[in-house]
């Protein structure tokens, strides 16, 4: 954002932010510049634009290797697309901020949450989401004995015969995808058209239930009791 | 089956697919907690025990887990 002209006065969440102030002045002079009206709310949220911007292209940078494929042209197109919908969702919910960090952090995971979310979903976008059929890739296959191998075989088959015993279709389409094809959850969210929050609940019950089987036949350690979230 | 049982016990491929056990929050309540979560850890205050449940949640859901790794490496290399 460029600096305002010269003779020109400073506003209060520019000088705040020049001065260095407490954590706590800053917060405050964004809420108040973001609650007001006029050029001065204009400048906070073309500031707060540009931080959401920072933070976007720093989770793409961060996580480049996922898209090395990807154009550095369309890169910045979904940083500025992430952007864009972080800082709509900041000003709507501004009135959730509860201030228990710097208002920078609490905004910056919006703009982190939209870009990670554009990139799983661009890396896998030419990928097929296969959601019957399960991988057992996750077993080591670089085993050295027959009884390795054999114990392997053993695991796997006792994992197939509980998820066909006690998950429902849902779940096992779910558990398949997430924990055994490693489908990102907002990828898979986006194909069935739900949230990642939905289907980390059916994952979470998937995996108590199976844990709950296979507990019982020594291959792992029980639950712990656990209480709503 | 029997040979090999106590050694299947703890399955680490399988304790992997089957996640964290005890009392996790949601994505949901992640996402709420997660600006506060960071900056208690970088201030070196005991994050998990101020915020429970959210530690067990970021080892079992992949996706919060990176948001919540890429939030704590910007607000750190901001206050650097």
């Amino acid at each position: 954002m460029s600096a305002p002209p010269p003779g020109y006065p400073r506003l209060a969440l520019q000088r705040a932010l020049d001065n260095r102030v407490s954590a706590a002045s800053e917060t405050d002079a964004w809420l108040t510049a973001l609650r007001g009206k006029g050029r001065e709310r204009d400048e906070a949220v073309s500031r707060l634009h540009g931080l959401l911007l920072k933070g976007a292209r720093f989770e793409l940078g961060r996580r480049r290797a996922a898209l090395s494929f990807v154009r550095g042209e369309e890169l910045e197109d979904l940083a500025v697309q992430a952007a864009n919908d972080a800082l709509v969702a900041v000003l709507a919910k501004l009135d959730e901020f509860r201030g228990a960090s710097r208002f920078t952090t609490w905004a910056y995971k919006f703009a982190l949450l939209e870009a990670g979310v554009r990139l799983r979903r661009r890396a896998w976008q030419d990928r097929e989401v296969v959601l019957e059929s399960e991988t057992w890739e996750a077993f080591s296959d670089g085993l050295e004995s027959p009884g390795q191998r054999m114990e392997r075989a053993e695991v796997i088959e006792a994992l197939r015969t509980a998820m066909a015993d006690v998950l429902t279709p849902h779940q096992r389409r779910v558990f398949s995808a997430l924990a055994l094809n490693e489908v990102p959850v907002d990828v898979l969210a986006e194909r069935l058209d739900t949230t990642r929050g939905a289907l980390y609940k059916t994952l979470h019950d998937a995996r108590r239930k199976l844990r709950g089987e296979l507990s019982a036949a020594g291959l792992v350690g029980e639950a712990e009791e656990e209480e709503e979230g | 089956m029997t040979p090999g049982k106590s050694e299947k016990r703890g399955s680490p491929e399988l304790e992997r697919l089957l996640g964290p056990t005890g009392h996790e929050v949601s994505c949901e309540r992640c996402f709420e907690l997660l600006d506060e979560y960071v900056e208690l850890e970088l201030e070196g205050s005991d994050a998990d025990a101020r915020l429970p449940g959210l530690a067990t949640h970021l080892a079992g859901c992949p996706a919060c887990r990176e948001d919540h790794e890429s939030l704590r490496a910007l607000v750190a290399a901001e206050r650097s």
